[in-house]
């Protein structure tokens, strides 16, 4: 296997909201081709941290790095042709609602390319058969299920071929089956395209699923507290946060009185 | 079905008693749990509070809720309670509610600021508010320039439908309007000119009226209604799935894409419109005179061409291209700023409608103040 090579580095992130400070001093490295899981309870930043990561938010403190490019103190022509090597699927699909789904899928295509309507469609096309969704070209999102416009969203947010997926929560609001199958899915996906995969989630099948290095941030101590592969983090991680979160609070683990909790960040 | 009724004895050995007997529901005006308090408080002897529940025939958080207060009593007057006698599902749920200690700091504080705070607060985000608003119309004049230079992009079907919904599709309501508002403004004037046997420069008033000011406010308000609204509630609900997001993340700019076909559209239609109110606004002056005042038709069409000049014609044009931008600007910019929940999209349409109106006054005055300096 050959070496990592790190994708995106994250240093000394604060994220807040005004002068509400969400999370800070994260730093982690997602390495290309990982499976990269952001964890952690509800509320605890997750999905602003993704916001942060893909352009849609400016950290308080901290530098992003995509490879040796520093996202966020980059000219804003350069940070948007790095933004477009970006797919992102959202928790709720956000397809755009006034286009059918070959249309949302087209639209990037269209933006970026010289190729021809008949081209681009049949792209569009293509990817909408690879989630699985052959066949609904001409719906508009209002018409099919969640799940489809989860799958929908994936097919958009692959619409470019980008170099890094974020996806948020992408199982909330699934059946068990269909959350297995859009697991299926991603890692397939990051599998035969290369590409790296950043997923927000706290789904532990999910997690356990695909991931294979994560980041676990904590809404108390207001940092990450965690870090490495899920399983490992199961069998060696000992802060009773991660260990609780990681098994559904079957361990049952607390603090003996005087102790405090030890971070655990796994190479 | 019997209350819920609340009986307490007291026994020799210092045990309060309290016999619960009925349907302990919310449904149901339930006893006050004051009641065991005054029994506590009056008589220093006791030492514990039991429970008897055997005539109980049903019960819901009505129970629950008195039960909370009386262990919080209990434990304020340092009462041991014995709480065998409940049944076990409000014994389980008792333990449930009292498992999880309060959160410190959690509770939000109830006072108010200051008066002088609140005023520099709301004076902050006014100026905050004005930044905003600022700020949107940079960006927008900047998209504007985009569009002159061919970078900027947005489909040509949905400026399209965007016309097709605020014209056409405006067509009954602002007919109606304007054809009342001319019949309101000729039967008002009529009544004065009457006193003359000026009839006739009634169509001098409702020409001149409707051309240059009447009927283009009135199609303004109806637009800010119909379609600043449906901007506002349209992008505002595009904000809340996010959608505004992915075309961020997607690198297409969401003033360029929602935006530009909007106020395209506005600015097209709202003169259109504004001519056809004009005319429609003559119309309901004509049938007055007509009908009301016995003038005739010829009289009255002549009557009206000596009045209403083009310049008239033109302001009115004008301030309905002016309304138009407004009407977008109000309508789009209030989208976008627009929260993320349900309740936001309610306060966004509603703003957007707000602004829309007042700055079409404010708009109204000023051109009618410029015009009067140019003698126009």
């Amino acid at each position: 296997m050959n070496t990592p090579e790190a994708h995106i580095i994250v240093r000394d992130l604060t994220m807040a909201y005004g002068s509400y400070v969400l999370q800070r001093d994260l730093t982690f490295t997602v390495n290309r081709g990982d499976v990269f899981i952001i964890m952690g309870g509800s509320g605890c930043g997750k999905s602003t941290l993704m916001r942060h990561l893909c352009g849609l938010k400016a950290p308080a403190k901290g530098q992003v790095f995509y490879g040796s490019m520093n996202f966020w103190e980059a000219e804003p022509d350069e940070r948007d042709r790095m933004m477009r090597r970006l797919g992102i699927m959202y928790q709720s699909g956000a397809l755009w609602s006034s286009l059918t789904l070959v249309e949302n899928i087209a639209l990037p295509i269209e933006l970026y390319t010289s190729l021809n309507a008949g081209q681009i469609r049949e792209i569009a096309s293509l990817k909408l058969a690879l989630v699985g969704l052959a066949g609904f070209e001409d719906y508009y999102p209002s018409e099919i299920s969640g799940g489809m416009k989860k799958r929908a969203g994936i097919a958009r947010a692959m619409a470019l071929d980008p170099e890094i997926l974020f996806f948020d929560e992408p199982s909330a609001g699934l059946d068990p089956v269909s959350a297995r199958l859009l697991d299926d899915l991603i890692l397939e996906l990051s599998e035969s395209l290369g590409t790296t995969v950043v997923v927000v989630t706290h789904e532990l099948s999910s997690i356990f699923a695909i991931g294979n290095n994560s980041v676990f941030i904590d809404a108390t101590e207001k940092t990450m507290i965690a870090t490495g592969h899920p399983r490992r983090l199961l069998e060696e991680c000992g802060h009773p946060t991660v260990r609780n979160f990681l098994t559904r609070g079957e361990a049952r683990a607390e603090l003996k009185p005087g102790e405090t909790p030890v971070p655990c960040f796994l190479a | 079905m019997a209350q819920g009724e609340l009986q307490i004895h007291k026994t020799p050995d210092g045990t309060l008693q309290v016999a619960l007997s009925g349907e302990w529901k919310l449904a149901n005006s339930l006893p006050s749990p004051d009641l065991v308090r005054n029994e506590i408080e009056a008589s220093p002897r006791i030492s514990r509070v039991s429970f008897e529940t055997g005539n109980l025939t049903g019960w819901d958080s009505g129970l629950l809720s008195f039960l909370v207060k009386v262990v919080g009593q209990c434990s304020g007057c340092d009462v041991p309670m014995d709480r065998e006698g409940l049944p076990s599902g409000v014994n389980r749920l008792l333990d449930l509610a009292t498992a999880v200690p309060e959160r410190k700091g959690a509770r939000r504080g109830t006072e108010r600021a200051p008066f002088l705070a609140r005023i520099g607060e709301s004076a902050v985000s006014f100026w905050h508010s004005v930044l905003e608003m600022l700020t949107f119309i940079g960006e927008t004049c900047v998209a504007f320039v985009r569009l002159f230079t061919g970078k900027s992009r947005f489909r040509g079907s949905d400026l399209m439908l965007v016309i097709q919904e605020c014209s056409a599709e405006a067509l009954p309501i602002v007919s109606l309007i304007s054809l009342l508002v001319g019949l309101i403004l000729a039967f008002v004037g009529a009544i004065q000119l009457k006193l003359f046997g000026a009839q006739i420069f009634v169509a001098d008033l409702v020409g001149i009226g409707m051309t240059r000011a009447m009927g283009a406010i009135m199609t303004g308000i109806i637009m800010s209604g119909r379609t600043g609204a449906s901007f506002a509630a349209t992008i505002g609900t595009m904000q809340v799935n996010e959608e505004i997001d992915a075309l961020q993340t997607t690198g297409v700019s969401p003033i360029d894409f929602l935006v530009l076909p909007r106020m395209i559209a506005l600015c097209i239609i709202m003169p259109l419109l504004t001519v056809y109110a004009d005319f429609m606004g003559i119309m309901g002056g004509l049938i007055v005179g007509v009908f009301g005042l016995d003038l005739n038709i010829v009289e009255y069409y002549n009557e009206t061409k000596k009045a209403v000049s083009l310049t008239n014609f033109w302001i009115g044009i004008f301030s309905g291209f002016v309304y138009g931008i407004l009407i977008a600007i109000s309508g789009c910019m209030r989208g976008m700023q627009c929260g993320r929940s349900a309740s936001a999209v309610g306060d966004a349409t509603t703003s957007a409608v707000v602004t829309g109106i007042v700055s079409i006054v404010v708009a109204t005055a000023i051109i009618t103040v410029i015009c009067n300096i140019l003698g126009i």
